[in-house]
């Protein structure tokens, strides 16, 4: 339009631009280096139901609402779900990933010190998803 | 000439006309009433979650179908509605035509909405506002979840007819002497917003039908144990659904562009670059829906993708608040309520955007997604955005429906709390989002951080509460008993800044 300059407008837009490309990179370049999984990380099999979380260890015990892990060492979950969506999540160790009915999704973890730590669902799953909830003990190192 | 209601009509006359401006009244007294009516079950949310334990919600199955309903009914019996209110009343003024392009197609939209809202509010169903399989296909309850399908397939029909009317009106019954440029850019936003309502809709009308005759067990789309699968509909649903909020968006920006040069007494800085950012979002507005679905197990290429089409659109939307700026710098502005509301509408706007591009870096969204964080967001665009935008105009407005003014101390007192009371609940429950309390919770443990929180938000949600009743009590009390407005300038700007009155249309 006539009768203004109009080069603070670019530089505004291109400030934005810049902005944009350096959030995207760094997000980009953190989330590579979060989802690279150790090779040496343990198993843990997640089942989602309603209104619970089942646990299953590589050596086969299964525990149910509280899980048991050693600080120090890595741990892969392999999450599903046998009724409807839920989402397992440790807040505390930003652990987040959906339990889908049909899938297997994976994320993974490495608790650094021993401590307590809730465990919640955060996708809604009807009735009971409120109170969805379980709890992370995790232990000294054994050896 | 203009005055409605001082001119008094038996109802059924606005009821059963086809006129775009009477069609538009029933469009804006039929949204104020559901904001008020979903405005009392987010008080009744508020007021549950003061405190861990049950409260005055008995169980949770009621509070999950309080909370369905409250995001169901205020998007698509409030904001959408409102917004074709002022699309009805202005736009076929605007580009200097007699009427909406199909008057009778108008009126079908308006009346499809009540049976639409009756079917949600009487079904009262607990499966969220996205539905989402395989819960609404096998753990959702009958006949509320059948009844909610059937009432946002018509409300969806309805927005299609709509915008259908909106697109024609805009490019075919233009005055011929008015250029595309020339139309106005509060006509662009509802072209702008119906031309995506067109791409949209259809997927999400689609993806209902699907999951009815899932729930009928007739097929299996996506219900896994027929060999289905849920995350089909999650595609569906926010390639609508994303776009969809920029539908929301925009008419409210269109509204913010009336109002903010008039109240500054000054052309918009860039109206070309008005037009540009509405059509640029209106397209890249469709490269961003999977953001929703970050930790639904997305590859990392995937997320990848839909984190630079989500950042993609930022820039369009910083065009416009650089252009309300640049028009409001070193003018002689005068802050009348709807300039408030609009200035506030703003400043929300621009923190709401801070916050998606946080969610949009997917690192950041494995904190924030499905928690407080994120009702937070989307209220800030939602409520302290458009529902601004959309309540300055309103006011703004008001004049012109009416032929009265309203009061403009109670105006500013609305504003006030509103804006007090926005930012007590919306920026708060960001935090509590970061402290990890999950969305769409009846109940939760006794976590101090949690607790203190919540009854912040609380307290902000009573504020606009109270604010919202002096709303209505302004509304009804000075569209009969108000001053009669100077209706060239009713808000004493000196000057042409006010619509074009003598245009108004005659009814016929
Ligand atoms: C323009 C107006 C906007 C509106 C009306 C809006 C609305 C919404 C809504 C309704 C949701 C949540 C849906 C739900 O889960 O129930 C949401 C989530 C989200 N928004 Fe926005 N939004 C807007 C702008 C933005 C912008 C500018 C960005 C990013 C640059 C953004 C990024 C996101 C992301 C990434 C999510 C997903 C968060 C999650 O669930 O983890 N939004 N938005
Ligand atoms: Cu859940
Ligand atoms: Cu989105």
């Amino acid at each position: 339009m006539a009768g203004h300059s109009t080069w603070p407008e670019w530089i505004y837009v291109g400030v934005i631009v810049a902005l944009m490309f350096w959030v995207g990179a760094e997000a980009w370049n953190v989330e590579r280096l979060v989802e690279h999984v150790p090779a040496d990380a343990e198993v843990i099999k997640v089942t989602g139901a309603q209104w619970y979380w089942q646990f299953e260890h590589e050596d086969g015990t299964k525990e149910v609402g509280t899980l048991h892990v050693e600080a120090g060492k890595a741990y892969k979950f392999e999450i599903h779900s046998i009724d409807v969506n839920h989402s397992f999540n440790i807040h505390d160790y930003v652990v987040l990933m959906d339990a889908i009915p049909g899938r297997v999704n994976t994320v993974w973890f490495a608790p650094d010190k021993a401590g307590e730590h809730d465990i919640q669902c955060r996708e809604y799953c009807g009735l009971i998803h409120y109170n969805m909830r379980g709890k992370l003990v995790v232990e000294e190192p054994s050896t | 000439m203009v005055l409605e209601l001082q001119k008094p009509r038996p109802i059924w006359q606005i009821m059963f006309s086809t006129h775009h401006t009477d069609v538009g009244l029933l469009y804006l007294i039929m949204s104020i009433a559901f904001l008020f009516l979903g405005g009392a079950l987010a008080l009744l949310i508020r007021a549950e979650l003061f405190l861990p334990g049950s409260q005055l919600i008995a169980d949770s199955m009621t509070f999950n179908r309080i909370f369905t309903v409250h995001g169901t009914t205020l998007i698509f019996l409030f904001l959408l509605p409102s917004a074709s209110a002022v699309g009805n009343y202005f736009v076929p003024i605007m580009v200097r035509y007699k009427d909406m392009a199909y008057p009778k197609l108008n009126a079908i939209a308006f009346w499809m909405i009540p049976p639409g809202g009756a079917l949600i509010w009487l079904g009262f169903a607990d499966f969220t506002w996205y539905a989402t399989p395989p819960y609404s296909i096998i753990s959702a309850p009958g006949p509320a979840a059948d009844m909610w399908i059937f009432g946002l397939k018509i409300l969806g029909i309805s927005s299609v007819l709509g915008a259908i009317n909106f697109v024609v009106t805009i490019l075919k019954c233009k005055h011929p002497d008015m250029s595309i440029g020339q139309v106005p850019l509060l006509a662009w936003s509802f072209l702008s917003s119906s031309l995506i309502v067109l791409v949209a809709i259809p997927t999400f009308a689609a993806a209902l039908l699907m999951l009815l005759t899932d729930r009928l067990g007739v097929t299996g789309f996506f219900n896994p144990a027929m060999g289905g699968d849920p995350i089909a509909y999650a595609h569906l649903f926010w390639f609508t659904f994303h776009p969809e909020v920029y539908v929301l968006v925009i008419p409210a920006i269109g509204m913010m562009y009336e109002i903010i040069p008039r109240f500054s007494r000054r052309p918009i800085f860039s109206k070309g670059s008005g037009i540009f950012a509405f059509v640029l979002l209106s397209i890249v507005g469709f490269s961003s829906w999977a953001h929703h679905m970050y930790a639904t197990g997305m590859t990392f290429t995937e997320k990848t993708v839909f984190m630079i089409g989500t950042l993609a659109a930022v820039p369009a939307s910083g065009m416009h608040v650089f252009n309300f700026i640049a028009t409001m710098w070193n003018s002689r502005i005068k802050f009348a309520t709807p300039m408030m509301w609009a200035i506030g509408g703003i400043a929300l706007f621009f923190s709401a955007g801070a916050g998606g591009v946080a969610n949009a870096a997917m690192p950041l969204d494995f904190t924030t997604h499905d928690t407080y964080w994120v009702v937070g967001h989307f209220h800030l665009f939602v409520m302290g955005t458009i529902a601004f935008g959309t309540i300055g105009y309103i006011y703004y407005m008001f004049p012109y429906v009416t032929g009265r003014l309203y009061n403009e101390t109670m105006g500013k007192v609305h504003f006030v709390l509103s804006f007090i009371g926005t930012i007590l609940v919306f920026f708060t429950q960001h935090v509590l989002g970061l402290y990890g309390m999950p969305r769409r919770i009846f109940d939760y443990p006794a976590i101090p951080e949690w607790i203190a929180m919540n009854q912040i938000a609380t307290v902000g949600a009573m504020i606009i509460g109270v604010s919202m009743v002096i709303f209505l009590i302004n509304l009804i009390h000075s569209s009969a008993k108000g001053k009669p407005a100077d209706i060239h300038d009713p808000f004493n700007l000196g000057g042409q800044y006010y619509y074009p009155f003598e245009s108004k249309n005659p009814h016929h």
